[in-house]
């Protein structure tokens, strides 16, 4: 019994072995130079359908944004490099110059103007509910009262549901949206909140898109921008021209279906597609 | 002066320091309690003449000990409550409550199997050779004489095995118990960036004076208790 | 004490009830396995497409194995940390000066008192708040708490190391004419490191297993790794699963290792090597307690039973 597992233990490690051989690292180890022939761009890597790494590739909304920028400010897509800009690092890693520009769903706000520069906003989105497709109990965040709602650990957003609109959530917080999108997939849970493009891509990346939709009445306003160090006017301004012909050419309509696709999610159109505010 | 003592006031009026540690000394409690429990029938299954029984012991403690207690928690929701859709309680916070117990106690046991086993082997040969001798079957002897002479010899292992449950608890933040010590000092702090050295220093005075006399009252019940041989 | 002095070889009828017995354990296991792959399979969580990307190169080559990594670079840089840490303090313990003493077991006895977690946590902010200028800082504050933690723990493993060797080590150290600190020195801790080694190997165990703790601040371990796959692919439980996996083998491994090791340095020192017995107790998140080693787990004046 004890040579057998050891033979197996052997087996496992030098598969292991065998993997470290031939891996090669994953790009996403920006040194962050910032300047010369690259253009390092902070994007989120996990989540589908807006940034999410897929080996050594990285796709999503936001990917496709950085990349049609980046092709306007004169990078070819292979001047880009990659990394991962986690919520909290985000204006610290801009303050640094680890990274040169941030398309991570980072919204801007007037705290965060104080200490970086805004481009755009290129996409409005707003905070909504993920539901199973076949439940029409929840229509908005009002009808989450003894229903259990998931969100990711240190996000506010749940909170502002419990705090606002239903006194008597139940509120779940997991390290991950997959983890919560499995919880509503087995029925754990009734709904699950954030933005709604972002509940569109997680939507977006289940084998059947059609098994959960967004509710689609978001009760918040979050102008998705482009984050740059502060001081970047000029740069802004490219950006922002970019952002207008994207808009313009219908690229950006295109991607925005393209991620989202087969889940029946549109943008909200009141606020869709946006007008880049003027740069400081 | 005054402004930074009510702010510091303020902090610890919306972050009750006592319900955090209070939270985490039940999880610690009935984990101990299921623990130690388990922990024994284990022992009991590794010293047992049934080698099926002495093979289920030994796997659980490998396979158990081996594994990060994040996983094990995370393993409570993940696949037990989302999946298999157990529920401990109707209420979602208290069923994580009492998942997070579960795999606290599922945890611990293996090291309370250790301890105890480590107890046994300060049971002198001879002990079980009378117990044999008078004719007492496997049970019983285990029951009468090797045990209760195991567990006093066990005390010192099974309070640091108690000190570490105590500890992990704080744990309980991977299966989404939100209410306990580390949750609670991280969400005060994040708010209350000025006030980083304060927070903590009160949470970690308040970890000295639960774990230090659980220590110091182990290693006197176990100078106490021990067999004198 | 071996298990058979505890019980009679069975007879005819103890082994015909034991084989009952067997086959009933056995029938209740399956019975319970059968209904959790039912359910799961009602879940639909055998399905293909979410087994699938487990097995496939994309998931081994850019989350295993860059997560597998960060892990052992943590665990590395912890267990390095924590010997030189454990060195230091534990000398310190020992030292004839009554402040350094006092002082080097306050720091120990605070930080083996202190929940990783807690620890982890608060560095990370700190790290944050004072130094947010460093890039790398989850890591930092998982390999800093893992020293402190462990490096307590270590320190009371030297310190007890030297006080459980043979008196006459010390004294023949004296009687040639060394002094105290030279005889601590070069007589007693070196071998009390070497008696040490197979319960290092056993912390390393401790340290492995604690580094997962670096998922909650966000430090892209092994597991963490694997959850941001399993965001692509809707499979947490299966990615879990891999990495619960991987954890327990390479943490067998070294628990194995450090059985063997315990062997072969057993002639190597006059301290007693730790982890004698055939399952080193491995004390969760505390220090290997050999059976006849130091136990821990919490401050305790007396490390011996």
């Amino acid at each position: 019994m004890r040579k057998h597992t050891t033979a197996v233990a052997l087996a496992a490690a030098s598969a292991l072995a065998l993997a470290a051989c031939s891996s090669a690292e994953p790009g996403n180890t920006g040194d962050g130079d910032g300047g010369g022939d690259t253009l390092t761009v902070g994007i989120k890597f996990d989540q589908p359908g807006l940034g999410l790494q897929k080996g050594a590739e990285y796709v999503g909304f936001d990917v496709d944004v950085a990349k049609y920028v980046a092709g306007k400010l004169g990078y070819d897509e292979d001047q880009i490099e990659f990394t991962e800009a986690v919520s909290a690092n985000r204006e610290t890693m801009l303050q640094n110059g680890d990274v040169d520009m941030i398309f991570a769903t980072y919204s801007i706000t007037d705290t965060r103007k104080e200490i970086v520069d805004f481009a755009g906003p290129y996409f409005v989105a707003g905070q909504d509910l993920l539901v199973a497709a076949d439940d029409d109990s929840i229509t908005g965040p009002e009808d989450l009262e003894g229903k259990n709602l998931c969100s990711v650990t240190g996000s506010t957003s749940a909170e502002r549901i419990k705090d606002d609109y239903a006194e008597g959530v139940e509120l779940v917080e997991r390290p991950g949206y997959s983890e919560c999108v499995s919880a509503l997939a087995s029925g754990a849970v009734d709904a699950v909140t954030t933005d709604d493009i972002i509940l569109a891509g997680l939507a977006a990346a289940q084998e059947d898109p059609t098994v959960f939709k967004v509710v689609g009445n978001p009760f918040s306003e979050e102008n998705y921008g482009v984050g740059l160090p502060k001081g970047s006017t000029d740069r802004c301004e490219e950006i922002n021209t970019a952002i207008t012909e994207m808009i313009d050419d219908g690229t950006w309509d295109e991607l925005v279906a393209t991620h989202t696709e087969g889940t029946g999610y549109t943008a909200n159109a009141e606020l869709n597609p946006p007008e880049p505010a003027a740069c400081a | 002066m005054g402004d930074y003592l009510s702010g510091l006031w303020t902090v610890f009026e919306t972050y009750n320091v006592l319900d955090a540690f209070w939270v985490n000394i039940q999880l610690t409690f009935w984990a101990g309690l299921f623990a130690l429990a388990l922990g024994t029938v284990l022992a009991i299954m590794r010293i047992s003449p049934i080698a099926s029984l002495r093979f289920v012991g030994t796997a659980y403690v490998n396979i158990i000990r081996n594994t990060p207690l994040t996983i094990i928690m995370t393993f409570m929701i993940l696949a037990l409550v989302f999946q298999l859709a157990l529920e401990l309680s109707s209420d979602l916070t208290t069923s994580f409550f009492r998942f997070a117990i579960v795999g606290l106690a599922i945890y611990h046991a293996s090291f309370v199997c250790e301890a105890i086993r480590s107890g046994v082997n300060t049971v002198p040969l001879g002990q079980a050779e009378a117990a044999r001798a008078i004719g007492l079957p496997f049970l019983d002897s285990a029951r009468l004489v090797i045990l209760p002479q195991a567990f006093r010899g066990a005390i010192a292992p099974l309070g640091s095995v108690l000190i570490a449950l105590m500890k992990n608890s704080t744990v309980a933040a991977a299966a989404s118990v939100t209410t306990e010590t580390s949750s609670v000092m991280k969400v005060a702090i994040e708010f209350n960036p000025n006030y980083l050295l304060e927070i903590f220093g009160v949470f970690a005075i308040g970890w000295l004076i639960l774990v230090i006399p659980v220590g110091l009252l182990t290693t006197w019940l176990s100078e106490r208790l021990a067999v004198k041989r | 004490m071996s298990a058979s002095v505890l019980f009679d070889a069975p007879g005819p009828r103890s082994r015909a009830l034991t084989n009952l017995f067997n086959v009933l354990g056995a029938l209740v296991f399956l019975a319970l396995l059968g209904w959790v792959v039912y359910i799961l399979q009602l879940k639909g969580q055998w399905s293909w497409t979410l087994w699938g990307p487990v097995f496939g190169s994309e998931f081994w080559l850019y989350y295993v194995w860059p997560g597998l990594q960060n892990t052992l670079r943590s665990a590395a840089f912890a267990t390095v940390g924590a010997v030189v840490f454990g060195v230091v303090f534990g000398m310190g313990r020992l030292a004839r000066n009554r402040l350094l003493r006092t002082a080097s077991g306050a720091v120990v006895e605070f930080f083996r008192a202190m929940p990783v977690l807690l620890l982890m946590i608060f560095l990370n902010l700190a790290f944050a708040r004072l130094m947010p200028q460093v890039e790398d800082r989850p890591f930092l504050a998982v390999v800093v708490a893992l020293i402190l933690y462990n490096g307590s723990v270590i320190a009371e493993l030297v310190r007890s190391g030297v006080l459980n060797l043979p008196r006459g080590q010390g004294e023949a150290g004296l009687s040639v004419g060394l002094t105290e600190g030279q005889t601590l020195r070069s007589i007693q801790l070196p071998q009390a490191l070497v008696a040490m080694l197979p319960a290092l190997l056993s912390q390393l165990v401790v340290v492995l297993k604690d580094s997962a703790l670096g998922q909650i601040i966000a430090y892209p371990e092994l597991l963490r790794s694997v959850q941001r796959f399993a965001s692509g692919n809707n499979n947490p439980l299966q990615a879990l699963l891999v990495a619960a996996a991987l954890f327990i083998v390479i943490n067998w491994l070294l628990t194995v290792l450090a059985h063997r090791l315990a062997r072969r340095l057993s002639s190597r020192t006059a301290g007693a090597t730790r982890v004698v017995q055939t399952e080193a107790a491995v004390l969760p998140g505390g220090a290997a307690t050999g059976v006849d080693g130091p136990d821990d787990g919490g401050p305790r004046p007396t490390a011996e039973p």
